[in-house]
């Protein structure tokens, strides 16, 4: 896919169609890999990579280059193309600047999932069927990807670009792959319970903002927790439960515009699954107004802002958060 | 810094008989920018706004906190007063102490700790309030009518008559409600139709009134004194310029089988019909459900025997586009159904009747034309019973009205009373809980019943109405004066049917953001003080919409929502609500969030140069509030994911502070 990718990179640069390609880039690993903005067929031959390793959500940088001048072709993975979508809903993304190239997407795996296996010293990656041949320095190494992948890839909601221009490969479907396995089980546990495990889980939390630099729906100009007038911002937490509700904070400020691509879980280098805590959110506004899947398309109308006669009325909060 | 001045009011006895208010001031006088600090028996007063006046000036006061009743009751009245001082109204802000605190809690140490935080909250808002202007916004001078019964009937005639332009929207083929199915009216017995129709007349040839009838409000938008309503015209297959509601098609339609409404399916109808002979207007109506050339395309009869062309059977519905400055809601009520009161056989025998269903048995338009005569055999009833307070005054959860239905105790001495008078053979039973009687002429009009004529009035309830074999329908019941149990042999049973507000009012008041109670009644802003204004404003409250009426109060009250819709339509110009929304464009992404949220498309978008670092410029799209349009319900500004957008007055900084300084205990 890399060569064909690359062709037609260099066949829309040469013919004047786009100005700069929006791709990815080797980095120091292998399994770095590293957006990167390519204005010539030089610089692609000599950097442009499409491998397992490809995870980055590519979507949020159009943000950014689609305002610049000219035109960015963009290599859009399935469920980048929902955050896309989201983005244009929002204004944030100029359409016309940016041309749209759906590639196709088997799960992407990453370094910590890896690692987290025991695979050490990572040089290459190559998918042979079902599984992933991994070159390490301790020679290759075969592991099924239902092994190797990490859970947003395992639980993927959907093989189809809901947005492209022209698309390299074949036309994919939408999937039950049971996303909401684990929000059962989170609901299934009672609320000490519950509340305990994402205790610990957020405790180890060291404020990095990767999840929210790299989140497409976290997009503002300016971040809540940047604006002094906020009245959350530059406060030191007074105990560790206020750290947490950074989190928290997100997750409700992302609800009904998340599109569930899961890349925060991907970049937190403590390996907190974020994804979760916005999956919650996707699930309630599903039993509450009926399915919706941000991103989907780029005029419906997100259920949190949208009032309907026939809307739930559900009381949120319960005592202790208990069922009523 | 602010020189903030507290004023603790005790409500009479109302707030210090369970806050301990001197406790109150003097704890609020050291909080921080507060200067003055006092408590007075009623800081709504003369003398208290005196107190107030006086201390605003003698302490140089810049911000002013008052713990009273609800804002809902006096923050105008404070306002007010601050504002002849000089400063700025929005300088005040109001701790709600009796309403949240004094009127729910028993404990006075629990309490009084209560309104203090409640207090310091405000102190801690009133920190941050910014002296604001209010702008002015135009007012549509017509009215909405949205109902049209005896009530929405009266307001729109009064509203008229003043020379404003109304519109009634009525769901139903003619306008006239319940009251063209009565017969007779209390206490002075003089007939429904006579004293109705002409009103009917007068609203269709009035020059100032619009009807809309067989309509629906579909969308309402805006707000007082700028709403705009898409109306519904349903399509009635008819075209209403040509018919002349002579009902040649009426005669003729082969589909003779249709329960007619109007006599609550006593009788038939056709498929197209003309409800009664005064309706208004008076044309013809296709009812799609059972007209075969709309189902089926065969038939065509009418088409072919109307002289004047006016059937239509490709008509649409009609959507209208109207702007209104005020609205009324006269949507009524309906008599509950009786499925679930199978003891009294309403089900098994025909013969039971709900009250409504025995004015059409008695109306001279009726089915049987004025003859009482039961509906299973067609023969003189003898015996009637009549039960009371069936479904109303209810304490069993799930079933019936914990509310008295009010009009029941004296139709029901109405219906005893004229079967008595026209039938002085018959023997008629009424069973009450209470009789209601209140009301000018109201209570001599029951006596005349059990005196003159000869009503059986029972205290106590029917137990059980089985019919039998032979037509007779066996009640049992038990007489609480007597103490001992009844056996009746009736040929008829009369029920008097709970009443309810018509289904089609939850949905309206949702489009208007009208409340309503738990019984689906709308409220009124003030129970005693603004019995006929919603809390919305510019929606008004006309008839049973607002609870259980009969027609004199129904008349009373829909003239008094007639004034208050004058008194709004002769303003040029409505002040407004200078707790609008405003954007940060700093901090705006563009995401229109808060335009698809706002109820009044007050918010849109620009794009606009700005100052980015580097010395560079970017075009940005942002948003930006129109003040005059703006209500200030703060939808836009949790909508904003970023906190662009804030509400003056109500800035999330100031909420904040508030529960913030609730917190800090």
């Amino acid at each position: 896919m890399q060569e064909v990718m690359l062709e037609k990179a260099k066949e829309l640069l040469q013919s004047g169609a786009v100005d700069r390609v929006l791709g990815w880039k080797a980095g120091e690993f292998a399994y770095d890999i590293t957006p990167c903005v390519f204005a010539s067929a030089q610089e692609l031959e000599a950097g442009f990579v499409y491998n397992d390793f490809c995870g980055n959500n590519l979507s949020k940088y159009l943000i950014k280059e689609s305002r610049k001048g000219g035109k960015v072709l963009a290599f859009l993975k399935p469920c980048d193309t929902y955050s896309f979508n989201q983005l244009i809903k929002e204004h944030r993304i100029v359409r016309e600047n940016v041309l749209v190239v759906g590639v196709p997407c088997q799960g992407m795996t990453d370094g910590e999932t890896l690692k987290a296996k025991g695979v050490k010293g990572i040089l290459g990656i190559k998918t042979e069927g079902e599984d992933f041949v991994i070159n390490t320095l301790y020679g290759d190494r075969t592991m099924a990807k239902k092994d190797a992948l990490p859970e947003r890839c395992l639980s993927c909601k959907s093989k189809k670009h809901v947005v492209y221009d022209e698309l390299l490969g074949q036309e994919g479907d939408k999937l039950d792959s049971g996303r909401f396995d684990l929000v059962n089980k989170l609901e299934a546990m009672d609320p000490e319970e519950r509340f305990a495990f994402w205790r610990g889980e957020l405790s180890r939390c060291i404020r990095c903002n990767a999840c929210r630099n790299v989140c497409p729906a976290c997009s503002c100009e300016k971040c809540v927790f940047d604006n002094d007038a906020s009245g959350v911002a530059q406060k030191a937490a007074a105990d560790s439960f206020e750290e947490n509700m950074f989190h928290i904070i997100r997750a409700f400020h992302v609800a009904g515009r998340c599109t569930d691509c899961g890349e925060c879980s991907r970049v937190c280098p403590q390996n907190i699954p974020l994804h979760l805590l916005n999956r919650k959110f996707i699930k309630d506004i599903n039993t509450l107004y009926g399915d919706y899947q941000a991103g989907e398309d780029t005029v419906s109308r997100a259920p949190l802002t949208n009032f309907t006669e026939g809307d739930a009325e559900p009381s949120i909060v319960t005592k202790g958060g208990k069922k009523a | 810094m602010q020189r903030i001045g507290v004023f603790v009011c005790w409500c009479g006895s109302n707030i210090a008989a369970t806050v301990d208010v001197s406790a109150v001031s003097e704890a609020l006088s050291h909080e921080p920018g507060v200067v003055f600090s006092t408590n007075y028996q009623y800081m709504c007063s003369e003398a208290g706004q005196n107190l107030i006046k006086d201390a605003v000036r003698e302490h140089k006061l810049t911000g002013v906190v008052i713990c009273s009743c609800s804002p809902r009751m006096h923050e105008m009245t404070f306002r007010k007063a601050v504002a002849s001082t000089g400063l700025n109204p929005y300088m005040v802000e109001i701790a709600n102490i009796r309403e949240q605190c004094s009127w729910i809690h028993k404990d006075k140490a629990a309490a009084t700790e209560k309104a203090i935080i409640l207090g310091r909250a405000a102190i801690a808002k009133v920190h941050l309030n910014a002296p604001l202007t209010a702008g002015q916004s135009p007012v549509t001078k017509r009215a909405l009518v949205i109902g049209g019964g005896i009530a929405g009937i009266q307001t729109a005639l009064d509203i008229a008559d003043a020379g404003f332009e109304v519109d009634i929207v009525e769901k139903q083929p003619t306008i006239g409600g319940k009251m063209t199915q009565i017969d007779k009216t209390f206490p002075t017995l003089d007939c429904a139709a006579c004293i109705l129709t002409p009103k009917m007349v007068d609203c269709a040839q009035n020059e100032k009134i619009n009807i809309f009838a067989y309509s629906e409000v579909e969308e309402v938008k805006g707000f007082v004194g700028n709403f705009h309503v898409k109306i519904n015209k349903k399509a009635r297959y008819v075209d209403t310029t040509k018919c002349t509601g002579c009902g040649e098609c009426t005669e003729k339609c082969p589909m003779k089988k249709i329960p007619n409404e109007f006599n609550l399916g006593l009788d038939n109808r056709r498929a197209i019909y003309i409800p009664f002979a005064q309706a208004v207007p008076k044309v013809a109506t296709i009812d799609p459900d059972h007209c075969n050339m709309l189902k089926n395309g065969k038939c065509g009869l009418c088409a072919k025997v109307c002289s004047a062309g006016a059937i239509d059977y490709k008509q649409k519905d009609e959507t209208i586009e109207r702007e209104y400055g005020a609205i009324v809601v006269a949507t009524g009520y309906n008599p509950i159904k009786l499925d679930q009161y199978d003891e009294f056989a309403y089900s098994q025998s025909p013969d039971v009747v709900s009250s409504l269903e025995f004015e059409r048995l008695t109306n001279a338009a009726g089915p049987t034309g004025g003859t009482l005569l039961r509906p299973s055999d067609g023969k003189h009833p003898h015996t009637l019973v009549f039960v009371q307070c069936v479904g109303s005054r209810c304490s069993q959860e799930g079933k019936g009205k914990s509310y008295c239905s009010k009009i029941c105790c004296m139709y029901t001495a109405k219906h005893a009373m004229l079967t008595r008078e026209k039938y002085p053979d018959t023997e008629v039973y009424v069973f009450y809980i209470d009789v209601r009687s209140p009301g000018k002429n109201y209570d001599e009009f029951y006596r005349r019943a059990v005196e003159d004529y000869g009503v059986h009035y029972v205290k106590g309830m029917v137990g059980k109405v089985t019919p039998r074999s032979d037509g007779k329908l066996m009640v049992q019941a038990s007489d609480l004066l007597a103490g001992e149990q009844m056996h009746i042999e009736a040929d008829m049973v009369v029920l008097a049917a709970a009443i309810e507000p018509d289904k089609s009012a939850r949905p309206l008041a949702t489009m208007l953001t009208a409340s309503m109670d738990t019984n689906d009644f709308f409220t009124e802003a003030h129970a005693k003080l603004r019995p006929v204004e919603s809390p919305t404003a510019g929606i008004f409250l006309s008839g049973a919409c607002q609870g259980p009426k009969d027609i004199p109060d129904t008349v009373a009250q829909a003239g008094a929502a007639a004034s208050k819709v004058i008194g709004l339509l002769c303003k040029d110009q409505l002040t407004c609500n200078p707790c609008v929304a405003h954007a940060d464009q700093l901090m705006c992404n563009g995401c229109s969030s808060c335009e698809k949220v706002c109820p009044y498309g007050a918010i849109t978008y620009e794009d606009k140069e700005f100052r980015m670092p580097d010395r560079t410029t970017a075009i940005r799209r942002v948003a930006s509030v129109n003040e005059a349009v703006c209500q200030g319900c703060g939808a836009c500004t949790v909508a904003c994911p970023s906190g662009a957008m804030d509400l003056k007055g109500f800035s999330n900084s100031q909420i904040m502070a508030e529960v913030d300084a609730i917190c800090k205990m």
